[in-house]
């Protein structure tokens, strides 16, 4: 955990998080959140989840990125124009959101473990992916099993969803 | 010295972001974009929490890195699912901003 390499992937990603709901245009938008996501991998590589941060990569990055990008541009959305603002309900979504980071931020400071560093890690027998393995095919197998349902599921519901009238 | 707050503290200034996006954006995409800010947020501590409980033997504890394997897999299928109802609501009404799809509001 360098920390040097901590604070510029955690600026990497909050300011592309930022610039994600800050773009007018949602193509830049898709394009900051790809980099936010490959900033976030890199902060999971650096507390050694390693299979975590590729799959972050791989789902989020790869899939889930290309399908927001196909759909926007399917859609041909363009810059929004500006709208009347509603001054009244901006206010207080800021004021809901603010209060929300103050919970979170009291909460963590009143945490006595969060002042902690990090236990070192003793040499690993196996690696990661091999322990995960184990523990998603042995004691989380039912749950790995009812994901698929769901993800099954959604396979359908999109067909269903996007499936055009006929008459 | 880089401490478990560190991440946290990182985990919710993501999650208030999101939360601000899904409140303040008006573009359906945009807000599922937020949306999975949020949930990134989320996994962001999990694996926080997973690095900091090392178990006696030194390993840390693999739990939460499996539950964080579940939160993206249902991630990926909610966008999935959010996009194809984006896609079939702009067939029916050529727009995506929220305040033109006011049917169920009260």
């Amino acid at each position: 955990m360098n920390p040097i390499l901590f604070w510029i992937f955690a600026l990497l990603m909050i300011g592309f998080g930022a610039a994600v709901i800050l773009n007018r245009n949602p193509v830049a938008s898709a394009l900051s959140l790809v980099v936010s996501f490959l900033a976030l991998a890199a902060l999971f590589m650096s507390l050694d989840a390693y299979f975590i941060g590729i799959i972050q990569v791989l789902v989020y990055a790869g899939a889930i990125m290309v399908l927001f990008l196909f759909i926007i541009m399917l859609l041909d959305l363009r810059a929004e124009k500006l709208r009347k603002i509603n001054w009244v309900a901006s206010a207080g979504g800021v004021a809901v959101a603010l209060v929300l980071a103050i919970e979170i931020f009291s909460i963590v400071g009143r945490l006595s473990s969060a002042k902690e560093p990090f236990p070192p890690l003793a040499r690993p027998a196996s690696d990661d992916v091999h322990q995960i393995g184990l523990l998603l095919f042995g004691n989380y197998n039912l749950p790995f099993q009812i994901i698929g349902v769901v993800i099954l599921i959604a396979t359908i519901g999109v067909v269903m969803l996007s499936r055009r009238e006929s008459r | 010295m880089i401490t478990l707050g560190h991440y946290l503290v990182v985990s919710g200034i993501l999650f208030t972001i999101g939360f601000a996006g899904v409140m303040g954006r008006r573009n359906i995409i945009i807000i599922l974009m937020a949306l999975e800010l949020m949930l990134n947020a989320a996994n962001l501590s999990l694996v926080a929490f997973s690095r900091f409980h090392v178990d006696p033997s030194g390993a840390p504890n693999y739990n939460a890195q499996v539950f964080v394997f579940f939160i993206i897999t249902v991630a990926a299928a909610e966008v999935a699912v959010g996009l194809a109802i984006v896609v079939a609501l702009f067939r029916l009404r050529q727009t995506t901003h929220v305040e033109d799809i006011t049917t169920l509001k009260f």
